[in-house]
Order: C-alpha cells, then structure tokens, then sequence
C-alpha cells in the first residue's frame, strides 16, 4: 500500500492505505478523528464534510491520493477548546438532537460565513441544503448560522 | 409535600452499585475526555473518592454529582432531562452535575426503552423517589453527625443547613456517612411549585461534545484489536441467499474471512427480525476494504416467495377495502341509517407509502463473543430485547449476556428491532474476534423494518344544520391497519363506524415515530377541514363544537383522550397564531391531534413562492403536562413537525420485483433545510399534570395542518402521500 503525508488539523501524518481510500474513511479508520461522520458514502448528506484548503467539501469522494499537500480542517482542528464563533453560537442555540449530523452542519456553516460573513435566508439555503438533518433541527441551525454571522 | 413509599431496598441499591462500580464505564476510557455534564469552568473540583447513594446516584467528596441517566438517548434529550428530575428532588446546583449513561440493568431501572414517547411518563415517579430518597439520606446523616432532628435542617443547592443556627453541611463531606444510612421506608417529594429546575431550559449534557465532534455514537466505538465487519443481505424481499464467491472475496486485501451467518433465534419475539435471516458476512480491518470487497461479491440468490411490486400494493389494499373482510372494530348508534338521512355525505381515501427510518447513523454494533460470554455495545433503543435475543442466539444465559448503550445517531423507532446487534454477535462468535459491524446506507435503506403502507376511506353525514350525525373510518395498511377505533371523532358523534383488515405483503415492517398516527392525523385531521368546509364553518370552531360534545355529552365510554385537553390545545392554537385575522398571502391550516399521551395543534402558514408552497411559519400548542426542559421540548416538537412536514411531502420507498428502488439520499428524498419552515413557534399549556413525552406527538398533527394549508395555498386537496412528486419539486 503506497503512503501517504497529510497536513490535517495543522500537523502531518503518515498513512498507509489503498490510494484510493476516501479521505472520510483516512480520518475514522487511520488517524481516529470521529468528528467526521459517515452517513451516505455519495455526497449526498454532508454528514462528512470537512475543509480543504478552507471550503467545504464532502471528505467521502475526496481519494487520500488526490490530496497531496492540501490542507485540512476537520471539526477537531475547528477549535482548540470548542470555542470558534460558530460552535458558540450551537450551543447557544442549543442546536443538537441526535447530534449525528452536526459537525457536518457545522463545518459547511464555518466555510459559508468565511466566504459570506452575513449570509441572507437565501444563501444559508442554498449553502446548508447539501446537508441533511434526519431530526429535522433546520430552524435552529439557521438561527445559529445568523447569530454567529452577527459575531 | 407528597409522601410516597420507596420502593428501593438495600440489596437492589447494592445490586446496581455494583454494576456501575465495575461495569460502567465500558471500555469508554477512550471518551473520558468527553464527560457530559451541566458542569461549567465554576464546578466543583473533581473528587478523590466517590459515594453510591443509590444506582442513580454517586456523590464525589467534593460535592461534585454523578446522575447516571437510564434510558437510551436518540436525540430525544432524555440524557438531559431524565437526570433534571433526579438533580431537582436531590437539590443540587445543575452546575455541579455530571451525567453518565447507565448501563443496562433489568434489576434496578423501569423500562430502560426508548420507544412510545414513554421514557419521561414512565420514569418520573422512579426518577423523583431516587433524588428525593437521597436527600433524605444524605439529611438523615447530617442530623445524625449534629445530633439534631432532620426537621431542623434545611437543604438547597447540595448544601445543608441548620434552621436555627450557623452550621452547614455539603454533600460532598457528608456522602459517606450517607450510604450507610438506612433506606428510609418513606420519603417526600417537592411540591410542584417548589421545583426549582425543572420546567427551566437547561442545555444538552452532550452539546459541548457534539459540536466539538467527540466520539460519542456506536459508529465511533473502537476496541483495540477490534475487527470491522459489513454483512450483504438479499436484493430482494422474497429472496433468500445460496452460496457467494467466497473464495475470491477472503482473497481480497484486508479481507480477513467471510461466509453466510444465520440469525435465527429460536422463539423469536416482537422486535426481532422478520425478514433476512441468513447474511452474507466479510470481516476484515478497514472500512473502505470492505466496502470493495462488498461491491466484488457475486452472490447467487434464490427466491423463496413472492417477489412483490409497488402498482400491486395499492390495488391489494383496495382490494381488501373492497372486500367482505373488513372487522368491525366500533359501532355507536345506526351508522347505516344515519347516512341515508343525512343531507350531505362526503367520501374521501388517503394512501401513504412504505417509508424506511433512515436514522442519520446508519445501523452498526460492537460484539464480542467468547466461549462463555457476549458483550454488546452500540446504539439500541431496545437493550433488554437485544440482550434476550442474543442470549437464545449463542444458548448463553442471560447473566452471560452484557449490553451497554451508546448516543444513537437518530432512533424513530428503527433500533427498537435488534436484528445488526443479533447479526453483530453471530460475526464475533463465527470468526472468533471482537467486531464492529458497519452498515452502510445503502443496507439501511434496503433491509426492511419500514413504515407500512397505508390506505384509509373517512365518510361523513351532515344533517340539515350541518350537525356531523354519521361518522365512519375504514383502514387497512400492508400489513396492519392504520385505524384508532376510539380515537376523536369516536366519542362525539352519534353514529359511528370504524372498520380495519390487514393486508398481506412479505415486506418487513416496524414502529416507525408515531406509529400509525404519522399517517392517520393527516388522513383524518385534512378529512375533518373538508367536513367543516362542506357544513360551513370554520374549521377550528367545527372541531370545538364536536368537543364540547365530547365533554358534555359523550358518546361512548372507551374514547381513549380527554376532550378538555384536546380543545385546550387547540384554543391556545387560536389565540397564539391569531386565528381568523387574515394575513395578505398567507394560507394557513390547522390540525389537532393526540397520540402517546400528549395534546398537539398546530397552525401552518403557506405562502407561494415562485409557483411553490414556501412554509413561512408553524405554530404548535402543546399539553404534555409538566414540561421538564423547556427548550429542549421546544426542539423536540419542532423537530416532529419537520419530519412529519418532511415525509408527508417528499418521501417515498417503491419496490420492483422486491426490491427497493430508492437506496441512497440520490434517489431517496429527505426534507432539506430549504425546504423546511422558516420558523417553528412553540407554546405549552402551563398544568401540574405529570409529564407526558414529546418525541412523538408533535409529528402527527404537521400533516394534516400541511394538507389543509396546501388546499387553501392551491385549492387541491391532498390525499396521497408524498404530496409533491419529484416533478412539482425539481420543476
Ligand atoms: S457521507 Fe459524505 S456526503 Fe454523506
Ligand atoms: S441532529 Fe440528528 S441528524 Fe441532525
């Protein structure tokens, strides 16, 4: 199995797994970062999403062998103590039901207002709805999304 | 102060102190980073030593507060408000509280199930007698230590005080002298309006956990020298699996073993699996190895039965509605003379689809099988069933057999059937290593246990007045009936007729959130608005009226809701939404509906937007007595109407020769957030009613408000589910 060195949350790892192994499964398998969730495998439900290089992406269609040195960010390396304005303003909100699905939701917010700090109705739509949210916390994500926007 | 007997005794306090001495903590040492609690940076130091009061209870000697939390949490918030009720009648400050997930003790706790809305109803003596038998205790020592009478003491916040003088006392340095106390045979509880706690807004103990992505779901549990392991089960309902390419696969990298396991159990119970009961096993050590692998399987299938369609599910349930078949369930007065009489009859038939759960976690489980014992660990709503079922699986007594429960990635209702825990351990014992078995979406979505399909006829008479004089209901679904035969509107009309028949279909189905009433709210409570539409009134004041007759007058004596309550929510509806007053472009529904012990109405507001019904806003009314954490109820019930609004619009399972034809969140529609309301508005109605649940009854009434909303939003009824095809939506 060939080798591979990712910068993930700020440090460098040596794995070595199949180059085609998804990124999500990198994570969970090899470098036991569970924050990333599994929830579909097709990029379909968010459930998994990281940032490369800053945006957010879906870390179950990313092959460990197309990642070279690009930087990653998983929910681990969003914080240091749980503390980024948009993990503040979820647990203000407090936004979890089952939980499953919110560092995914969390990790596309923190990319959305990186790249849009204030966000209208329209674009938190646009943005979230690749992420799906079996308990249905939808409302709540969006009042948080705006609380933060407002940091 | 109310005096209750306890009905603890030393020995099962013993018994659970015990199991949480040793069993407790898992093997979770790898999550001691992440300890639930209302604890804040403030809190208390973290003890030396720890004092079991009792199996609900430990106290630290540095007054910090372990609240061991019985029942399964699946995003119901029970981990956060079942201990509430315990912190509350021990007095404590929330802030010095730490929660821990009990494992799995039939000896000590009541119905540790996650199933029913039940958790909150059936544990609030049980939890209010465990905090309240500790305060006692821990006064009783003190009293002891000062040589006063527990009458001269006061206790708030974990302190103790003397009434009449300067000495006080913390838990922490009296929890010793505590558990040797006597169980006292009596204790009191607070009254209502001395509660403290409860009926506040306390954040989820996980919150912190959650959004920081610890590990904290059966999917993230992880043993050392555990093996990964992924089953394939048939394609097809009717289907049955006769031998794969074993061989090739075993020979595949990372692939350690494979071969067909069997999950029979002998005597299988009510959750057990109906469906597949022979598996195709791979094990092996990455996730992503096996997802290869799994995809190189040529399996040869058999078919066993049937290998059914989704055109002939819809005319098998008219077929049955049509037949003789039907079983008369209730009947009040002369139905049939009644419609002849009436003035105006109204006829109407609702359908809904088979409907998978889709949890966001899909199933998984941790097993390890030993000559002699098995170990369990995952996500279950059900760990007594599942510890029985594996039990007769391996022949191994029931002491032999241990489950401990991790946070669910979403429940409604699909971890009450044990069938990935049962196939979990027949892997770990077959290969001989502890395991974690992985499903992936595709096997969740396909395996069964779904919402059944439904199909339901509502008639109706008015008189002359446009009074409601005939009533009648008459259900079937594949396979059970859909039909509450005492529910509303039994109970307020005079002539009354509700009928059911299964159907036949060897499509593997379960409880799915709200069971049967997910479907019948929307088919009854849009029944109901057209009613009222034909008599003339106002839909909300045509409800009413039929309460009131139900208070002053009812019919019947086996009408199973209290009409008081049920116009109760629906008065508060009324008020809080504004009723009547009319908004520019605003097309509202209303709905009321009681199911799992609790009152729900509920408003939707449309508005069309580019040609597509927008929700701008819901407004839900809620009677489930005593509201435990506030906030967290307000999500709960929020959540219930996205879900119920979800389904109803956009979701659909199809099957084609016995096999489902949406697999994945590609082909399978789930409510997104631009598609959900703008806003969901929660009020309670404020009693001293124990508590009733909340992770069920608001999804019901969402379907009906949402049909009748529709209507006055398009002027098209909605009768069958999901009322958006893929083309309304896409365009
Ligand atoms: S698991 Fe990657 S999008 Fe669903
Ligand atoms: S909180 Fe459960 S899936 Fe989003």
């Amino acid at each position: 199995m060939p080798e591979y060195k990712l910068r993930i949350n700020g440090t460098s790892h040596n794995v070595n797994v199949d180059d085609d192994t998804p990124l999500l499964w990198v994570l969970r398998d090899e470098l036991k970062l569970l924050g990333t969730k599994f929830g579909c495998g097709i990029g379909q439900c968010g459930a998994c999403t990281v940032h490369f290089e800053g945006a957010a992406v879906r870390s179950c269609l990313i092959a460990v062998s197309t990642i070279g040195t690009s930087e990653i960010t998983t929910i681990e390396g969003l914080s240091e103590e749980g503390d980024h304005p948009v993990q503040k303003a979820w647990l203000e909100h407090d936004v979890p039901q089952c939980g499953y699905c919110q560092s995914g939701q969390i990790m596309n917010a923190t990319a959305l207002l990186t790249e849009n700090p204030k966000p209208t109705d329209k674009d938190i739509d646009n943005a979230m709805s690749g992420n799906i949210c079996r308990c249905g916390t939808y409302v709540r994500i969006k009042q948080a999304i705006k609380t933060a926007s407002n940091q | 102060m109310t005096k209750i007997k306890t009905q603890y005794n030393r020995r099962s306090f013993l018994k659970i102190s015990a199991a949480a001495g040793g069993g407790m903590l898992i093997g979770f040492s790898w999550l001691t980073c992440c300890v639930s609690g209302g604890k804040t940076e403030e809190a208390l130091a973290i003890p030396n030593e720890w004092f079991e009061i009792n199996g609900y209870i430990k106290i630290g000697d540095t007054g910090l507060v372990t609240i061991y939390s019985p029942n399964p949490e699946i995003g119901q918030n029970v981990k956060t408000s079942m201990p509430m009720i315990v912190a509350e009648e021990l007095d404590v400050d929330w802030n010095n509280v730490i929660v821990e997930q009990a494992p799995l003790n039939t000896g000590f706790y009541h119905n540790q199930v996650a199933g029913g809305s039940q958790s909150i109803r059936k544990g609030w003596h049980a939890l209010r007698m465990a905090g309240a038998t500790a305060r006692r205790m821990l006064l009783e020592a003190t009293a002891k230590a000062w040589g006063v009478e527990v009458i001269a003491l006061t206790v708030s916040g974990g302190i103790i005080k003397e009434i009449n003088g300067d000495r006080t006392m913390g838990y922490g340095d009296i929890a010793v002298q505590a558990v040797a106390m006597e169980v006292p045979e009596e204790v009191e509880l607070k009254d209502i309006k001395d509660f403290k706690l409860i009926s506040t807004s306390v954040k989820n103990v996980d919150g912190k956990n959650i959004v920081t992505g610890k590990p904290l779901f059966g999917l993230d549990f992880k043993r050392e020298g555990m093996k990964l392991a992924m089953i394939q089960h048939p394609p097809a309902f009717g289907m049955k699996v006769k031998d794969f390419n074993e061989a090739e696969i075993k020979a595949m990298p990372g692939i350690q073993d494979a071969f067909i396991v069997d999950i029979s159990v002998p005597e299988p119970g009510y959750f057990d699996e109906k469906g597949y009961q022979q598996l195709v096993a791979i094990v092996g050590d990455s996730t992503w190895q096996l997802m290869k692998a799994k995809k190189a399987l040529k399996t040869n299938w058999e078919a066993v039965s049937e290998l059914e369609n989704s055109e002939d599910h819809m005319k098998r349930m008219e077929g049955t509605l049509a037949s003789g078949e039907m079983h008369e369930s209730r009947k009040d007065g002369d139905p049939e003379a009644a419609f002849k009489k009436a003035s105006k009859v109204i006829e109407r038939t609702y359908s809904s689809p088979f409907l998978p759960h889709n949890t966001m976690e899909p199933m998984n489980f941790f097993a390890n099988v030993t000559e002699t014992s098995a170990e369990l660990i995952g996500p279950t709503q059900t760990p007594q069933a599942l510890e029985g079922s594996v039990s007769k699986l391996l022949g191994l007594p029931i002491e032999d057999v241990t489950v401990n429960m991790t946070r669910m990635g979403g429940g409604f209702g699909r971890r009450l059937y044990v069938n990935f825990g049962v196939e979990a351990a027949a892997i770990s014992k077959q290969t001989g290593a502890p395991i974690k078995l992985i499903y992936t979406r595709e096997d969740d979505m396909t395996q069964g246990t779904y919402r059944p399909a439904y199909l339901t006829t509502y008639k109706a008479g008015l008189d002359e007045n446009n009074n409601l004089i005939a009533f009648s209901v008459k259900g079937t679904g594949l396979p059970e009936s859909p039909v509450f035969e005492h529910r509303f509107p039994a109970g307020t009309v005079d002539n009354y007729l509700a009928e059911k028949a299964s159907t036949h279909t060897n499509i593997t189905t379960g409880a799915w959130r709200a069971p049967r009433s997910h479907f019948t709210a929307g088919a009854e409570q849009s029944f109901l608005d057209e009613v009222a539409e034909l008599a003339g009134k106002d839909p909300i004041e045509f409800r009413l009226e039929l309460f009131d007759r139900a208070i002053s007058n009812p019919v019947g004596k086996r009408n199973d809701y209290d009409a008081k309550r049920y116009a109760g929510v629906l008065k508060l509806v009324k008020e809080k939404s504004n009723w009547g007053q009319s908004m520019p472009g605003i097309h509202r529904g209303v709905a009321a509906y009681f199911c799992h012990n609790s009152y729900v109405a509920e408003v939707i507001d449309i508005a069309m937007e580019d040609g597509k019904p927008k929700i701008k806003k819901v407004w839900c009314a809620v009677d489930c007595g005593i509201v435990i954490n506030r906030d967290a109820a307000k999500n709960m019930v929020q959540g219930g109407v996205v879900d119920g609004i979800g389904h109803a619009m956009y979701s659909q399972l199809t099957f084609k020769e016995g096999t489902p034809q949406e697999n994945n969140f590609n082909t399978y529609r789930l409510i997104r957030h631009s598609q959900a309301p703008e806003d969901i508005e929660v009020f309670f109605v404020e009693n001293d009613i124990d508590p009733t649940g909340l992770g069920e009854p608001g999804l019901p009434p969402a379907v009906g408000a949402l049909a009748n909303a529709l209507y006055q939003a398009t002027g098209e009824r909605y009768y069958h589910q999901p009322f958006m095809s893929l083309k309304t939506v896409m365009g």
